[in-house]
C-alpha cells in the first residue's frame, strides 16, 4: 500500500496558538463530517488519594451545565445535529471525542469550548451524575475482567496514580462534594498543554480559525504544574491473588509485569514480540496453545501497553473456573520459552508485516486519524512518524526481541490476578 | 441521501450465487464479505447454536488453507477478517489492502464447501464455545435479555440467543455441524458484497472463475412457525448477583420489510435515542433529550436507559433496557415509563421530534460511510432481510413517516398486552 495516504508532514498542519493549545488539522475530502479530538493535562494524577475518581468526577459534569446553557440545552443542541461530544480521563489527561457533520462544526466547537470554559456544576446535576458513577461501580464490581485487571494494576504499580483506577472507589466517590469539582476544574483547566486534533471534511486553515475563535482567547494565569510522581519498579516477588465474585460462570485471568515506557529505546522490539507472544493472527503463541490446541478459552491474547513514565506488559483470558490452574501452566511455559528463545525469523517477518500492512486500515476513518495525530503530540514521535515507521520495524531482529523480553518479562516474579467464582 | 461514491453493480451466476459491487476509490482498500442465510432463525430445538459453532468451523481450516495458514496469511497483509452469526444470517469478511484481496477471494471460495470440521478440532471448539457462552452469562444483563427474549416467543426459533443452550452445546455432533454446513453454505443461499478500490467487470470475471464449478443445493423450506400475538403482558424475573437492578422491556415488532418498522425506527429515535445502522465506524449519538431518559433519568428512577430496534426477517422485539438507581422499584420504572408510552398513543409527536430523528439517522449514515467495511457490510445486510432498496431508501422512507404512522404504529405495537417485562433482582439489593 502506497505510504503516501499515510499523514506525514507534508499533510498534517500544527500550529500553536499564542495561549498554548496545539491544533493538528488533516483535510479528508472524501468525508461529510469532522471529528475533534483531543486532551487537556489534567487527568487522574491530580487525584488525592481520598478522592480517587475526582479528574473523572469532574470531567463528566463539564457538560452539565454552563453559564449559557444548562444539561438540556446542551444535549439538544448537539443531538438535534446528530453530533456527539464526551469527556473521559486518563492517568496524564482529560480527554474528549466529538463529531458532526461539517456544517455544524462551529457549534460543536462552541458547545466543547463552554464546557471546558464555563462550567458551573449545578448542585442536582453533580448529584445525579454521583449516582450513576455509583452504580458504574457497582457493576464494576460484578465485572470478572474489570476487577481482575484493577487489582493487577493496583498491585503492580502500587503507589502510583497507574495503579489507582480513574473512576475511583464507591467511598472516595462520596468523598467528593461539590466545591472540589469547581476547585480542581479552576487549577487544572487551562489552554496550557492542550491538544486538539480535527479531522475531515473541513481544510485546515479553516479548522484553525474556527478553533481559535472558540479557544483562542482562554487563559488560566492560575493553571497547576504537572505533579512529581513515585518511581516505579518491578515486581520483587511473585504474587497470586484472586478476588472473589459469586455467581459466575467464567474466570477471567489477568497476569504480568512492568513493561516499557512509550519513549523506551525498546519500545518497538517489545510491541513486536509481544504480536508475537499473544496478538498474531489468532492471539499469538499463547492463543494458538489455550485456545486453538486446548480449547480453554474464547479469549487469551497480551496487551502491551506503554505510558509516559512505564508499561505493563499484561496476559488476559477467560475461561471456566476448573481450567484456570491448566491455562496459567500453558501461559507460564509461553512466557518461559520467550525469554529462553529468539523467535524464529519467520515469525518477526510475520509480524513485521502485520505491523506495516495494518496501519494505513487503521486510519481509513476521521476518527482513526484523530487518534494517530493525537499520538504523535502526545508521545513527541515528529510528523512524519507514520512515514518512518516501516524502517523502524524492518530494524528489530529476534536478538533485541529476546533481549528486550529478558529486561522485562521474570517468570518468577510475575503477577498473576484472577477474578471469578471459585470451583468450591 | 447520502450516497458517497459510485453505483452499485448488481449480478448473479448461473448457479444462483448473488454479487453485489461497489467501486470506491478513496483509499487503496477493499472489504469484501460472504453472507449466508442463516443463522439462529433456522436451528431446532436440541441443535440451537449450531450455526454459529459452524462460523466458528469455518476458521479451522480446507485442506488447501489449514487454519494457521490462513490465518498468518491474512495478517501478514496486515488485513483483518472475523464473521458475526446473527438470527437471520451469518457473515464473513476480509478487510485488505487492495493489491492482497486474492487471498480473500480464494479463501471464501474454498471455504464455501471444503471446510474439515476435523473432529479433534470440533471437540476443541465445542469448549471456546461454551466458553464464549459462560463469558455472555457472566454479565447479569445478558442473563436478563436471555430470559426476555425466551419469554417473547411460544415457538418460533428467535427465542433462543444465537449463542444456543448449554445442553445442545454438549450434544452437538461432528455430523450435525458438517451437515448444518453442507446444506446452507451453498451459492444459492449466499451473497457476495465487496466494496473498494477495484474494477467492476474484473471482479465480476474474478468471482465468476472462482464460483462457477460450484453447485447449487437445496435448501430445506423455512417451516410455518405457529407464533401468535401475545395474548397479554407477560413477566419474568432473574435472580442474581450484584447490586443493580435491570429493567427490560421488549415488544413484538414487525418485520424489516414492512411500512411500519420505519415509523417504528422513528419513534425508537424519539423514545431512547436513535439506534445506528453501522456494523464499523460512526459511533452513536447520546440519547440525553430522548423522551424515556428525561423521564426515567432526569427524573432520578433510573441511571441509565438504551432502546433498540433490530431488522429482522420475521417480526422480532423492540427492546428498551433501563438500569435503576439503587432504591428505586421496577414498578414505579415502569409506570412512568407506560406514562411515555401513553403519551405517544395519545397525541401527536409534534413535527420537529419527527424531523431531529431524521437528521440523526442522517448523520449516522454519513458517520459510518468513512469506512468501507461498513459500505461493504451495507451492500450486502439488507438483502438479509429485506433488498438492497431498503437500505437506499431508507432514510427517504423515514422522511415519508408521518405523525399518523407513528400513532398507529404506537397503538398497534407498543401496547402492553404486546410486551414482555423482565427484571432483574440482584441478591445485594432484594426489592
Amino acid at each position: 500500500m502506497a505510504l503516501n495516504t499515510l499523514p506525514g508532514a507534508d499533510d498534517i498542519t500544527r500550529v500553536v496558538l499564542p495561549n498554548g493549545i496545539t491544533v493538528l488539522a488533516r483535510e479528508n475530502p472524501n468525508s461529510p463530517s469532522m471529528v475533534i479530538s483531543g486532551y487537556l493535562g489534567c487527568g487522574s494524577q491530580f487525584d488525592p488519594d481520598d478522592k480517587l475518581g475526582l479528574a473523572y468526577f469532574t470531567s463528566l459534569a463539564l457538560m452539565r451545565g454552563t453559564e449559557q446553557r444548562d444539561f438540556q440545552t446542551i444535549y439538544h443542541q448537539l443531538e438535534s445535529m446528530g453530533a456527539s461530544l464526551g469527556f473521559g480521563v486518563s492517568v496524564h489527561n482529560a480527554s474528549f471525542a466529538g463529531r458532526s457533520l461539517v456544517e455544524d462544526i462551529s457549534l460543536l466547537l462552541e458547545i466543547l469550548a463552554d464546557c471546558i470554559r464555563h462550567p458551573v456544576f449545578p448542585a442536582e446535576q453533580v448529584e445525579r451524575l454521583r449516582a450513576q458513577m455509583l452504580t458504574a461501580l457497582a457493576i464494576r464490581a460484578q465485572d470478572t475482567a474489570d476487577m481482575a485487571s484493577l487489582t493487577f494494576d493496583r498491585i503492580l504499580f502500587s503507589k502510583h496514580p497507574y495503579g489507582k483506577p480513574e473512576d475511583g472507589y464507591v467511598e472516595t466517590i462520596q468523598n467528593i462534594c461539590l466545591e472540589d469539582i469547581a476547585a480542581f476544574h479552576r487549577a487544572c483547566y487551562g489552554p496550557s498543554g492542550m491538544v486538539i486534533a480535527g479531522v475531515g471534511a473541513l481544510a485546515p486553515a479553516r479548522l484553525i480559525q474556527e478553533v481559535e475563535r472558540a479557544l483562542g482567547d482562554w487563559q488560566n494565569p492560575n493553571q497547576s504544574p504537572i505533579p512529581e510522581l513515585p518511581r516505579i519498579s518491578p515486581p520483587q516477588d511473585a504474587v497470586r491473588q484472586h478476588v472473589e465474585i459469586p455467581g459466575k460462570f467464567q474466570t477471567d485471568l489477568v497476569l504480568g509485569t512492568l513493561g516499557p515506557k512509550r519513549s523506551s529505546p525498546d519500545y518497538m522490539a517489545a510491541m513486536l514480540g509481544n504480536n508475537i507472544l499473544g496478538q498474531f493472527g489468532m492471539m499469538g503463541r499463547i492463543g494458538d496453545v489455550v485456545r486453538e490446541k486446548e480449547g480453554l478459552a474464547y479469549y487469551a491474547s497480551t496487551s502491551l501497553n506503554c505510558w509516559i513514565e512505564a508499561g505493563s506488559w499484561e496476559v488476559s483470558a477467560g475461561v471456566n473456573p476448573s481450567n484456570v490452574d491448566r491455562a496459567l501452566e500453558l501461559i507460564l511455559a509461553e512466557i518461559r520459552r520467550f525469554v529462553k528463545e529468539p523467535v524464529t525469523r519467520e515469525e518477526l517477518e510475520d509480524s513485521q508485516a502485520n505491523f506495516v500492512g495494518r496501519l494505513p486500515l487503521s486510519m481509513e476513518s476521521n476518527a482513526g486519524v484523530a487518534n494517530a495525530l493525537l499520538n504523535l503530540e502526545r508521545f513527541q514521535l515528529g510528523l512524519d512518524y507514520y512515514r518512518r515507521y516501516p524502517e523502524m520495524v524492518a530494524e528489530v531482529t529476534p536478538e533485541m526481541i529476546l533481549e528486550t523480553a529478558r529486561t522485562y518479562l521474570d517468570p518468577e516474579r510475575l503477577i498473576v490476578v484472577s477474578a471469578g467464582t471459585s470451583k468450591e | 441521501m447520502v450516497e458517497t461514491s459510485t453505483q452499485v453493480t448488481t449480478t448473479r451466476l448461473p448457479n444462483g450465487l448473488t454479487i453485489w459491487l461497489k467501486e470506491i476509490h478513496t483509499a487503496p482498500i477493499i472489504s469484501h464479505w460472504v453472507w449466508y442465510r442463516v443463522g439462529s432463525r433456522n436451528e431446532i430445538v436440541g441443535k440451537r447454536g449450531i450455526s454459529h459453532w459452524v462460523e466458528h468451523m469455518q476458521f479451522k481450516g480446507t485442506p488447501k488453507f489449514p487454519a494457521h495458514v490462513l490465518d498468518k496469511a491474512i495478517s501478514r497483509t496486515g488485513g483483518y477478517w472475523n464473521a458475526f452469526t446473527y438470527l437471520d444470517w451469518t457473515a464473513y469478511f476480509e478487510t485488505m489492502p487492495a493489491d492482497k484481496i486474492d487471498l480473500a477471494l480464494e479463501l471464501e471460495a474454498d471455504r464455501m464447501d471444503k471446510s474439515v470440521f476435523d473432529p479433534q478440532e470440533v471437540e476443541a471448539e465445542r469448549n471456546v464455545v461454551i466458553s464464549e457462552k459462560e463469558g455472555n452469562d457472566n454479565e447479569p444483563l445478558a442473563r436478563l435479555g436471555t430470559a426476555v427474549q425466551k419469554a417473547a416467543f411460544d415457538c418460533h426459533p428467535y427465542r433462543y440467543e444465537v449463542i444456543g443452550e448449554l445442553e445442545d452445546l454438549q450434544a452437538i455432533s461432528r455430523e450435525d455441524l458438517y451437515q448444518h454446513y453442507r446444506t446452507y453454505y451453498v451459492p444459492n443461499n449466499a451473497l457476495i458484497a465487496v466494496a473498494g478500490d477495484f474494477k467492476t467487470d474484473d471482479m465480476i470475471s474474478r468471482l465468476e472463475g472462482l464460483y462457477a464449478g460450484l453447485q447449487p443445493g437445496v435448501i430445506p423450506t423455512f417451516p410455518v412457525y405457529d407464533e401468535q400475538k401475545l395474548s397479554g403482558e407477560r413477566h419474568v424475573e432473574v435472580n442474581g448477583s450484584g447490586e443493580t437492578t435491570y429493567l427490560q422491556v421488549v415488544y413484538r415488532t414487525p418485520r424489516a420489510a414492512e411500512d411500519h418498522f420505519f415509523a417504528l425506527s422513528v419513534i425508537d429515535s424519539i423514545l431512547a435515542g436513535p439506534t445506528s445502522l453501522n456494523m464499523f465506524g460512526g459511533g452513536g449519538i447520546s440519547n440525553k433529550t430522548s423522551r424515556l431518559y428525561r423521564a426515567l433519568v432526569e427524573t432520578e428512577l433510573a441511571v441509565a436507559v438504551y432502546g433498540g430496534v433490530q431488522a429482522t426477517i420475521d417480526p422480532f422485539l423492540y427492546q428498551i433496557t433501563v438500569t435503576l438507581r439503587p432504591q428505586r422499584s421496577p414498578a414505579e420504572v415502569l409506570a412512568r415509563l407506560d406514562d411515555e408510552m401513553k403519551r405517544l398513543m395519545d397525541a401527536y409527536v409534534p413535527d420537529a421530534e419527527v424531523q431531529r430523528s431524521i437528521k440523526q439517522a442522517k448523520a449516522l449514515f454519513s458517520y459510518g460511510s468513512e469506512s468501507i467495511a461498513n459500505q461493504a457490510f451495507w451492500l450486502g445486510y439488507a438483502e438479509m432481510f429485506a433488498n438492497y432498496e431498503w437500505f437506499q431508501k431508507y432514510l427517504e422512507r423515514l422522511e415519508m413517516v408521518t405523525r399518523e404512522d407513528i400513532l398507529t404504529v404506537a397503538r398497534n405495537y407498543l401496547d402492553s398486552s404486546n410486551r414482555v417485562v423482565g427484571v432483574y433482582i440482584p441478591d445485594g439489593n432484594m426489592q
